[in-house]
């Protein structure tokens, strides 16, 4: 078992056809995805890597022929929202949103139609995730993993690799790894995907990975005292950066008292019994103390 | 990208928010001219970014064009927290009845927009939140429908606006709600909103934060940047697509993702060392980039060692090896540069290093650890 994404994951990818699509869908197939089509407007009826994926102009076409279950998005962030969307309105249940800066207000409506849908998006703004030895959807490199029990979420994109590294190197394997991303406005929070790990029988520990800014670790954190009863490590980057820039009074005003920094979040994780690292290196450590094989 | 009072007030004006706009001013000579041309009571407003600037001395009440001459002298060339004052913002001054709050922001744990409101206005408002919550009114909009009129109507109530003054507020309101989206603003904050002696309901001050990621589609918007408030530094990063923040320590950090960046500061840091940048070559980074970010490090002095940290996602390993190679041939100061690169394409990265002698490490707390014992190597020489 897994979350999100496993060997039934039938890929298809919008944007396949560009530089970064190319690259990364050829990639998960050779980490064994089952990638079933690619969605060019412009090049249907084309087939793509090698002639193994044939791409279609719309998405509902693509699913319609191929049985697609799933898309993963490469394209610019100035046609993401209308690919999210494109998505969604041809019935797929799981959405993954590469591409960096697309804007908030553009975020908040297509947020609240997929939510509406009942979709579940990953992303934008995030490395994707990978199911270990199943599937892997994103730009996340393959050869970091090593199967094993250990779910992993984290809003960063290179930290997620950084970590899954060195949990790899002390043979700590993983179930599945999941980069939300770190725009204000994702589609998945830390407490969703903490909720699967925590009903997903084989996952036995879970490692979360924050940042400074904003309040979702505390929440997150808050949830795992009530819900989780699995061990638990966690990091959270960004002790030594400058405090960000002020949103007005109004961004004081929103926020609780002293929410988003570093230290508000290490204290509100160990709070609630979850290891906090200093540097990435030590999570494996970290998890063999609360009791991880 | 924060906007200054007098472009903010501009945008409101444009969707019809209530205020005195008035004229920027660059000399004193400016300042009396465009008093004589408004009439009456001016105030003198330093436009700065950063905040505090009235206690700082740069905003003055000046009755006639002399005094406003005077002021502006004051004023221009005040320094306000590392900012320079070199424009003005000239407006009448308005004989205040009643200060209000009204923001809108972009929530991200509601991920909603929303109204936050108070009848307690001015620069105490934080205060408010924190000893009277209660007087602070938070209303998320609908996400696809927007500011609805029962919600101007509640916004009103609870400011307790005169009856008479109602429709005026729902027209702040609602333009206020139209700036917001039209220019995908973060922030827009009116401080005060105010009632005048004689019953006018005015835009006093503005504050809008734009979202970066929307700057693209708003070339209007992006032509408002102020670079006076800016590090020349930063502004070359922004310029070659890097994110860059300086800091005041002496290992230049050249690092791909901005979590992993903050990370290896934090792992300078933990290894005895202070990191002299932030700095995200972002994804997918040229060897073009990669030069641009040797440049913008090294042009800082201080900087005696650089720890580069490239993690391979949609960065490709060799393509990082080649340009950090090829960069370093051309630059004019050199430092130890302590250089680590995994995942994608990384095995084709490892010879190019090793030919250009650069020190390698593999783990992220070794290379920290060797950035730090170089730094110190190099101070000392």
């Amino acid at each position: 078992m897994s979350i999100l994404v496993n060997r039934d994951t039938r890929l298809l990818v919008q944007g396949l056809t560009g530089r970064e699509g190319e690259f990364h869908s050829r990639a998960m197939l050779e980490y064994g995805t089952t990638l079933v089509a690619g969605v060019t407007p412009g090049k249907g009826g084309q087939s793509a890597i090698d002639d193994r994926i044939p791409v279609f102009d719309t998405v509902a076409e693509a699913v319609e022929q191929t049985g697609a279950n799933a898309s993963c998005i490469f394209v610019p962030a100035a046609f993401a929202p209308d690919a999210m969307l494109e998505a969604a309105e041809a019935g797929l249940p799981l959405v993954i949103c590469i591409t960096e800066g697309v804007p908030a207000l553009d975020m908040l409506r297509v947020y609240h139609v997929l939510k509406q849908k009942g979709v579940r998006l990953i992303g934008p703004n995030c490395p994707g995730l990978t199911s270990v030895d199943e599937a892997k959807v994103g730009i996340i490199p393959g050869g970091i993993h090593t199967r094993g029990a250990v779910g992993l979420v984290s809003r960063s994109g290179t930290l997620t690799y950084e970590v899954v590294q060195a949990m790899t190197d002390a043979g700590v394997g993983q179930t599945t790894c999941v980069g939300i991303g770190g725009d204000p406005i994702v589609g998945t929070s830390f407490i969703d995907v903490l909720d699967m790990f925590n009903q997903d029988p084989e996952t036995e520990a879970i490692v979360m990975i924050g940042e400074i800014g904003g309040e979702e670790e505390e929440k997150a954190a808050a949830f795992c005292a009530r819900e989780v009863r699995k061990p638990m490590a966690a990091f959270i980057a960004g002790r030594t950066a400058p405090p960000g820039r002020r949103m007005g009074h109004a961004g004081a005003i929103i926020s609780a008292a002293g929410a988003g920094t570093a230290e508000s979040k290490r204290t509100a994780l160990q709070e609630a019994g979850i290891r906090v690292a200093d540097s990435p290196s030590h999570i494996p450590r970290l998890l063999r103390e609360a009791g991880v094989r | 990208m924060k906007l200054q009072e007098y472009r903010s007030k501009a945008i409101l004006a444009r969707h019809g928010v209530p205020l005195l706009s008035g004229e920027t001013a660059t000399t004193p000579e400016e300042a009396r001219a465009a008093a004589e041309r408004i009439g009456g009571a001016v105030v003198v407003k330093a436009q700065v970014l950063v905040g505090g600037r009235g206690k700082a001395g740069g905003v003055k009440l000046a009755a006639t064009p002399d005094e406003a001459e005077a002021r502006a002298r004051e004023i221009i060339g005040l320094d306000i927290k590392g900012v320079t004052v070199k424009t003005l913002l000239i407006a009448s001054a308005a004989d205040i009845a009643h200060e209000y709050y009204l923001a809108l922001i972009l929530d991200r744990a509601s991920r909603a927009i929303t109204v936050i409101a108070s009848a307690e206005g001015g620069v105490e408002i934080e205060e408010t939140a924190k000893t009277n919550p209660e007087a602070i009114l938070r209303m998320p909009l609908h996400p696809l429908i927007g500011l609805q009129e029962h919600q101007v109507r509640r916004v009103a109530f609870f400011l307790g606006i005169p009856a008479e003054l109602r429709k005026d507020f729902a027209t702040v309101m609602r333009g206020l709600a139209d700036a917001f989206s039209a220019s995908d603003a973060d922030l827009a904050e009116i401080n005060p909103l105010v009632v005048t002696d004689d019953g006018r309901l005015l835009a006093l001050d503005a504050k809008i934060v734009l979202d970066d990621s929307a700057l693209p589609r708003h070339p209007d918007l992006e032509a408002m940047r102020d670079l006076n408030e800016e590090e020349p530094s930063e502004i070359a990063a922004r310029e070659a697509g890097i994110s860059f923040i300086k800091l005041d320590g002496s290992i230049g950090c050249m690092v791909n993702g901005a979590g992993l960046a903050m990370t290896t500061m934090d792992l300078v840091k933990l290894a005895g060392g202070e990191p002299a940048n932030f700095l995200d070559i972002g994804g997918g980074a040229k060897a073009e980039r990669v030069a641009a970010a040797f440049k913008i490090i090294l042009d800082d002095p201080n900087v005696k060692a650089i720890l580069i940290n490239i993690f391979g996602g949609i960065t490709r390993g060799d393509e990082v090896a080649r340009g950090i190679v090829e960069a370093r041939s051309l630059l004019t100061r050199d430092v130890p540069m302590v250089v680590r690169i995994v995942g994608t394409n990384s095995e084709e990265a490892k010879p190019i290093l090793a030919e250009a002698n650069l020190i390698t490490a593999d783990s992220l707390d070794d290379a920290a650890a060797k950035a730090v014992e170089a730094a110190r190597a190099g101070s000392a020489a």
